[in-house]
């Protein structure tokens, strides 16, 4: 399943955050969309997963999800957004309980992501006894088991220091090579964008407009910490980015 | 060393932080009590403090003796216990009811919020004839005003408590297209769960007041009605047995609601 987005503009009151985007999120790609603070990047990943409205242009789903897809549109947030009174078992049982499924299904699916996000041994802790890697890898997990065509991901890996960010960007790859998966990929650390991203899409400060798309052909696995050609697109990226950014930190907020 | 012959001077840095951190001290506050009373004791005793000012303690405690030895204790309490079960049980479930119902609806909350303000200052036990007239003078006008007491603080505590509960975990619940009862089941009403126990603390000391006004205003057996004959007697001792009989239902309610809560929300750092 592909997405489509066409001719989205979006404001809040007078405000304008995103103008005229059009982009096209291809099947098993992973697409990330940096931007300087305030562009509109979250704005953006909330109109495609349907949390929000655009006020013109639509959001197109281009042909059907699998069949065993429960949720084809699955965010992940910064934040984690995990029940803090259920366990990491029962968090991932949680979006699953809605759905037409038998228990031993449940059980099952519970038990496969978390082989998949090496989280088995702690099935039966409680979110303020995990780590805040562990806990994005449990809701990752939790993303992995409604079997979505899109992963919406929103900024996944900032509320991480840089090691657990390294570690997750490592387990994110591994999981993507073992079995493909789509993903919009929001991010303001281009490093991140330069190691997850098929493609890299630059939005302008606001209101948000596709200034670039950067394609990277280098296959997921094979980049790593510090690789220079990664390194070289990354301060391409910046200096598209670098005066935008500092407009952006020297104006008042606008909320 | 070489460092303090080339400075000539070392001193050791003072310590400037700690404080400012609540650390439970568990003896201390029955050390308050015990003091307080045998300071009652002694000037009772010698004289200072005349009997009319105030009863002996030990004194009080042989008339909690003879109540209990009499039976006449249970007399008093079962009915009093009833009274308060019924009518704190009562005015919770509804209000825990209406505030969810606020919290959750919009509409239900334009219209109730004020009427809530309204009837939340009325002194309840001003109200007490008012029952009296629409349930009789029997139990029914009791449970009543206990249960209104109870209700408007739980309103308030629950729709604040579901107010409160984190906004993104509900647009987590509705990014994996969970349905809007599950997500009220599964995440609003565990979330305002802390809120709406706090809450019922307050609820509960108060149901324990409103318990006491509704017995003293026409009831043959029960707390109130022993403190007000004792009152109404001038006997000191019997008036204090029966106000430290309220005082233990206080502080064993507020345990047990921390032992609820203790379980309830083991979840919580």
């Amino acid at each position: 399943m592909d997405i489509r987005l066409s001719g989205i503009s979006h404001s809040y009151g007078d405000f304008e955050v995103l103008r005229n985007i059009s982009l096209d999120i291809p099947s098993g790609k992973i697409v990330c969309i940096v931007g300087p603070t305030g562009c509109g990047k979250s704005t953006l990943l909330r109109l495609i997963g349907g949390l929000e409205a655009p006020n013109k242009g639509s959001v197109l789903q281009l042909g059907v999800p699998a069949d065993d897809c429960l949720n084809p549109l699955t965010y992940v947030f910064q934040d984690f957004a995990l029940l803090p009174w259920r366990s990491v078992a029962g968090n991932i049982s949680l979006v699953l309980e809605d759905h037409d499924l038998s228990r031993a299904d449940i059980k099952n699916t519970i038990s496969d992501v978390l082989a998949r996000t090496k989280l088995t041994d702690f099935a039966r802790a409680l979110p303020k006894q995990l780590s805040g890697g562990m806990k994005q890898r449990v809701a990752i997990a939790r993303a992995l088991a409604v079997k979505p065509a899109v992963m919406l991901m929103d900024e996944p890996l900032s509320a991480l220091d840089s090691q657990t960010r390294e570690l997750l960007m490592d387990d994110l790859v591994a999981l993507w090579t073992r079995q493909p998966f789509s993903a919009v990929y929001v991010t303001h650390n281009l490093d991140e964008a330069v190691r997850m991203g098929h493609s890299i899409v630059v939005l302008s400060r606001c209101p948000g407009e596709i200034r670039e798309v950067v394609h990277l052909e280098k296959p997921l696995d094979e980049r790593s910490y510090g690789d220079s050609d990664l390194q070289f697109r990354q301060k391409y990226l910046w200096n598209l980015m670098r005066e935008e950014a500092q407009a952006a930190d020297s104006e008042l907020i606008n909320v | 060393m070489s460092d303090t012959e080339e400075t000539g001077i070392a001193r050791q840095v003072a310590f400037r932080g700690g404080g400012f951190a609540p650390t439970p001290y568990r003896w201390i506050g029955l050390a308050v009590f015990v003091v307080l009373v045998s300071l009652a004791e002694i000037g009772t005793r010698s004289g200072f403090i005349s009997p009319l000012t105030l009863p002996k303690p030990s004194d009080v405690l042989l008339t909690f003796g003879e109540l209990y030895d009499s039976g006449l204790l249970w007399t008093h309490l079962a009915p009093s216990l009833t009274r308060l079960a019924v009518g704190a049980a009562l005015g919770a479930t509804l209000g825990i009811g209406v505030g969810v119902l606020i919290g959750l609806f919009s509409y239900i909350r334009a219209g109730m919020v004020p009427l809530i303000a309204a009837i939340f200052p009325i002194p309840k036990i001003a109200l007490l004839p008012l029952f009296v007239i629409w349930f009789g003078i029997d139990e029914a006008s009791k449970y009543a005003l206990i249960a209104f007491g109870t209700f408007t603080p739980t309103v308030v505590a629950t729709y604040g408590a579901v107010d409160n509960v984190d906004r993104t975990l509900i647009r987590m619940g509705q990014s994996f297209g969970m349905s809007w009862k599950s997500i009220v089941r599964k995440i609003i009403l565990p979330g305002a769960m802390p809120g709406i126990l706090s809450g019922l603390r307050i609820s509960l000391a108060i149901a324990i007041i409103l318990l006491v006004a509704a017995e003293m205003l026409g009831a043959e057996h029960g707390i109130g009605a022993y403190i007000l004959e004792a009152g109404a007697l001038y006997n000191l001792e019997r008036l204090f047995a029966g106000v430290v009989i309220l005082s233990l239902l206080g502080v064993l309610l507020s345990t047990a609601i921390g032992a609820i809560e203790r379980y309830v929300l083991r979840w919580r750092t």
